[in-house]
């Protein structure tokens, strides 16, 4: 797939993106200090004295937030540095109570790697990743609850977070909200980030600049901060993407800046521009050594990765056979594969896969349930389709065995017992059925007989209709055509 | 390296201090003498010289993921000289 | 009989084990010093009710036999130590009415081991000065003026001038670039700033923070033993701290010195050296000479660059440490129309001229463009620097120098005033020890020609205080610098 090009006055642009995702660890403490990381508690709860900068308190780093890191490093393909430093970021902020956040800079725990993204037309791409740092999160204030004040809730304040940044690769909006999709599939495959861009846990600065076809090198990027969508992500880029455009053509320069989402008009405006802010005064953390890692340790995170969904992916479409679309659905979320893989286990997988995608998760959708919330067990399900595959009951009783099953949770062996639902194969009882049908329908007979073949469908549906569903609709087709001909 | 009157204001808006426009001169001048005494650095060759960051030669020690602190909000307010409602308070910031 | 004032810990802590007289005796003796000695302004903040309540704490554990090392030993803790629910200000407005809400590590293993608090003592502003002038609670009056009063030396003046005074039985420092030993040697009493990593800073009010240790400021090296053992130890909550055996300081009391090789660095007799400095130096060379000491010339060859980087570095760290002095969640706050104009105004006001200073010069070599020039280079020199030590340790098993090169000099003095680099000059003896992580001691060798006290420092390799005390215990005994003064 080629990237978007956005057709000027003068030339045809090519749009140049690049992100810095901040994802949120899951871990039980903050990074530097003991206490929660728990979301939603009481204000300034979650809160030690490290976290408040007050004098002479001292960080010390999670064992935890080392591990997520490395374990999401290894999950992006990436190199594991065993040698990472921490490094102060100086700049004063109501959010930033230390006066700096503690942040790696010269050598980040993790460096280079790539993440594949699927792209619309089916085809692939690699993403580099620059690197990955780790980092402590900002407190949050709030602007809106007095005219004159702001009001500042230390809770988040130094919360693990993993600073994803990524190569300029991209070079379409659709390339930056596939990455962003894979990514958060990937963090919550590891279960180092819950990758909820709605609550603030995973944050997506973008960076873009644009260039003619053709041209080598970059130009001036702009960075739009903490946009909280994906679909946002998308917008801002090929807003600010089209205003680059404008600038360029009618004789302007753009300035490297960083700039604001607007989600209400999705237009991007400046931030109110600081002489000199961006002078962070990087120097190393002289409270926290060096961090440095063995083989002995990253092996053992190895051991602990779990499986992929483009591993899983490939999985499911060479061995369970399933197609690379409804590989694609069911592989994004970790929980719905799993369900999937539980309820396919001894069963026709394709058709597990079609239950799954269709009658099940619209159940799930009209019900407004999660997948572990479903009345519906995975074993439930794979056991519905068996019944199916094995001739017990057929497609038409399975739709009604489902509703009951999504109503009372019950197993749908019990329920086709229970009900009397078993399909009747036997033969001789159908064909006092079908005889009976033909003897009350002389006129469709011979008009069936003089050619009017897609009165078949009737005489099946009739003998249906008296068999109340449970005739096994084959053998009544086979039947009704041989009588009939 | 001299330094003028821009980067003296340059240096105090990092630094979140207010210097009176009539101090400024002063401060400059102080700040040449300052910095052309600690250029004597300059004779020293420290080619191929790795820095030092931390006499200490051991590795960090890390802590493990234990929630040890916390639920302390008066303590960590008690000395805010402004707090209303559980939070810290400041002039608003105009984003 | 000696008033209780001037006995040492370890004659106090035996007369207490004996029940020659109480705690709270001891404690109110203190009390009634402070209360006479007001005028050399060492206290900052005095806490008598707290002190006698810990003293009858300390009588109750005499008399059941459960009493700790220091139990019932009064003490004076420098105001850069955060002591739970007692104002900690770190001797700066910018800090006004601040009443942590935790302990220091080190106060915390005072406090265990019994020992009694009257108080904090005054300071250099964040620990930043040589002459302790730079308090916002003004100088500290060194105990041995005459006419003119004379500083007590910095930053740990109050520790010193208190010490020095009686008006506690020892006193806690700390030392960026010299703050213990200068001080000492000023007041002539006897301190040791710890290999870094020694003694956990957690809950010290940083200044610099790859050169800050806490250290005893006390009145002889016995009890400068007694102390730095109960003070030391790995911290979990202070990630430099060392994972490192602490030793029984006070075994090396008294071991014989003979072959002991003691380095004499010839980059520390510079041309024009303080004659009176220069000859006491050889005295001490001397006497280690007659007890079988082996003499070792050595070269320390950066010296000459400790203090420009030291001049480095310890203001970048500085100038990010104190970004937290922000008005918003302790101390001062001086209200502005915006965020931003709060925090100028709060830290235009808060902080003295020489933070100040320092924070803009740590600003200014950390900033885009001079880091490498500056900042990296400094860093660079400092590997070098303690380079030059490994090395001379190769030689030699601890080195002996002068501590200052000048003695306690008036307060307001105007060169020093208007030019700060004559006063940073004062410190070059004792910043190379912090740059390179090394132990060391100022311990009083004698008077000047003026009746001031002139002290020697020795540096010992890292983690090998033992070695300090043993060659400071012959020196002691030999200058019976303490005997001479009574």
């Amino acid at each position: 797939m080629t990237g978007m090009i956005i057709e000027g006055k003068t030339a045809s642009w090519e749009v140049i993106c690049g992100v810095e995702i901040h994802c949120q660890i899951i871990s039980k403490s903050k990074i530097f200090s003991g206490a929660s990381t728990h979301y939603g508690s009481d204000t300034n709860e979650n809160v030690s004295f490290v976290d408040a900068g007050m004098p002479g308190m001292l960080p010390t780093l999670n064992e935890h937030c080392v591990y997520q890191a490395v374990k999401t490093g290894l999950g992006l393909n990436a190199k594991i540095n065993k040698y990472s430093a921490f490094a102060r970021k100086n700049y004063f902020y109501a959010d930033l109570p230390q006066g700096y956040q503690i942040t790696q800079f010269q050598y980040p725990i993790v460096g280079e790697g790539h993440v594949t993204i699927d792209l619309a037309d089916g085809s692939t791409k690699d993403i580099g990743i620059e690197r990955l740092h780790i980092e402590q999160d900002a407190a949050k204030s709030i602007h809106d609850m007095a005219p004159d004040k702001s009001f500042i809730d230390l809770n988040r304040a130094g919360v693990g977070l993993m600073e994803i940044v990524t190569k300029p690769d991209f070079r379409a909006p659709e390339e930056v909200g596939a990455f962003l999709r894979k990514l958060r599939s990937i963090l919550r495959y590891l279960g180092t980030c819950d990758g909820n861009m709605d609550e603030g846990s995973m944050r997506c600065d973008v960076n873009v600049s644009v260039r003619k076809v053709g041209e080598e090198g970059y130009r001036t990027r702009c960075e739009m901060k903490n946009v909280n969508s994906v679909k946002f992500v998308m917008q801002a880029i090929e807003n600010e993407a089209k205003r680059h455009v404008e600038v360029y053509e009618s004789g302007g320069k753009i300035e490297q800046e960083t700039r604001k989402f607007d989600a209400s008009t999705g237009l991007t405006k400046p931030m109110r521009k600081k002489e000199y802010a961006h002078d962070y005064r990087y120097f190393p953390e002289p409270d926290l050594l060096p961090l440095v890692l063995d083989d002995d340790y990253i092996a053992k995170v190895k051991t602990d990765m779990v499986e992929l969904p483009d591993a899983k992916r490939a999985r499911f479409v060479k061995e369970l056979g399933l197609t690379a679309y409804d590989a694609a659905v069911i592989c994004e979320n970790k929980e719905t594969a799993d369900f999937f893989e539980k309820a396919a286990l001894g069963h026709d997988a394709k058709k597990v896969a079609n239950w799954l995608m269709g009658d099940f998760f619209a159940m799930l959708n009209e019900k407004k349930l999660e997948l572990k919330d479903s009345p519906i067990t995975a074993e439930n399900l794979g056991k519905l389709v068996e019944l199916v595959t094995s001739n017990v009951i057929n497609g038409k009783t399975a739709k009604d065995v489902f509703v009951i099953m999504a109503e009372t949770g019950g197993d749908p062996e019990k329920i086709v017992e229970e009900k009397g639902l078993k399909q009747v194969t036997d033969t001789g009882a159908i064909e006092a059925i079908v005889d009976e049908v033909i003897a009350s329908a002389p006129d469709n007979v011979a008009a069936y007989k003089a050619g009017k073949s897609n009165l078949l469908g009737w005489f099946v549906g009739q003998v249906m209709k008296k068999s109340q569903g449970k005739a096994n609709p084959a053998i009544v087709n086979k039947m009704i055509a041989e009588k009939l001909k | 390296m001299a330094i003028d009157k821009e980067t003296v204001k340059k240096i105090a808006f990092l630094s979140h201090l207010k210097i009176d426009d009539d101090k400024i001169e002063e401060t400059e001048d102080e700040f040449n003498k300052i910095l052309n005494w600690v250029e004597q650095l300059s004779e020293v060759n420290t080619d191929g010289v790795e820095p030092l960051v931390s006499v200490n030669d051991t590795n960090l020690t890390l802590r493990q993921d234990v929630v040890t602190e916390g639920n302390q909000a008066d303590a960590v307010l008690k000395n805010a000289p402004q707090a209303q409602y559980g939070y810290f308070t400041v002039p608003k910031v105009v984003e | 009989m000696t008033k209780l004032t001037e006995l040492t810990i370890a004659q106090a802590r035996d007369a207490l084990k004996k029940k020659e007289f109480s705690a709270v005796e001891l404690t109110k003796a203190y009390i009634d010093e402070m209360d006479n000695k007001r005028k050399f302004n060492a206290y900052v903040l005095e806490t008598p009710d707290v002190a006698l309540a810990q003293a009858q704490k300390s009588d109750e554990k005499y008399a059941h036999g459960t009493n700790g090392v220091l139990e019932g030993i009064p003490l004076g803790i420098k105001d850069l130590y955060c002591t739970k629910d007692i104002r900690t200000t770190a001797c700066s407005h910018i800090l006004e009415g601040f009443e942590p809400q935790y302990e220091s590590t080190v106060t915390s293993k005072l406090l265990n081991a019994g020992a009694c608090f009257l108080g904090k003592l005054n300071m250099d502003e964040f620990a930043m000065g040589g002459s302790n002038e730079t308090s916002y609670y003004g100088p500290v009056v060194n105990p041995w003026s005459k006419d003119v009063p004379l500083v007590a030396g910095g930053s740990s003046g109050g520790s010193a001038a208190a010490v020095a005074a009686n008006m506690c039985a020892a006193a806690t420092g700390t030392d960026t670039g010299g703050s213990i030993r200068q001080p000492s040697a000023f007041c002539g009493i006897t301190g040791i700033k710890p290999t870094y990593g020694r003694c956990s800073r957690y809950g010290i009010i940083a200044f610099a923070s790859s050169l800050d240790q806490a250290g005893p400021m006390c009145k002889d090296v016995r009890d400068c033993a007694v102390m730095l053992n109960v003070m030391s130890g790995y911290d979990a909550k202070d990630s430099t701290s060392a994972k490192v055996e602490v030793p029984n300081f006070e075994a090396f009391l008294n071991q014989d010195i003979k072959g002991l090789k003691i380095g004499i660095p010839a980059e520390y007799r510079p041309e024009g050296l303080n004659a009176e400095i220069s000859a006491l130096w050889d005295k001490g060379i001397e006497m280690l000479k007659a007890r079988g000491a082996e003499i070792v010339n050595i070269s320390l060859p950066h010296t000459k660059y400790a203090l420009p980087t030291y001049y480095i570095i310890a203001p970048a760290e500085a100038s990010s440490n104190l970004a937290r002095y922000d008005g918003v969640r302790y101390g001062l706050r001086i209200n502005g129309k915006s965020l931003d104009d709060m925090y100028i105004n709060t830290r235009t006001e808060g902080f003295g001229k020489e933070v100040k200073r320092r924070i803009m010069v740590g600003t200014y070599v950390l900033s885009a463009g001079y880091y490498d020039a500056y900042y990296l280079k400094a860093q660079k020199v400092r590997r070098l620097i303690r380079q030059d030590f490994i090395n001379a340790f190769e030689k030699c098993d601890i080195i002996l120098t002068p501590t200052s090169p000048v003695t306690a000099f008036p307060i307001g003095d105007k060169s020093m005033q208007e030019n700060p680099i004559n006063m940073w000059l004062n410190d070059v003896f004792t910043v190379s020890v912090n740059l390179a992580g090394l132990p060391a001691m100022s311990l009083p060798m004698g008077l000047s020609h003026d009746g001031l006290p002139l002290g020697l420092q020795l540096i010992g390799k890292a983690f090998d205080e033992g070695t300090i005390f043993k060659t400071a215990s012959a020196l002691e005994q030999d200058a019976a610098f303490r005997k001479g003064i009574k």
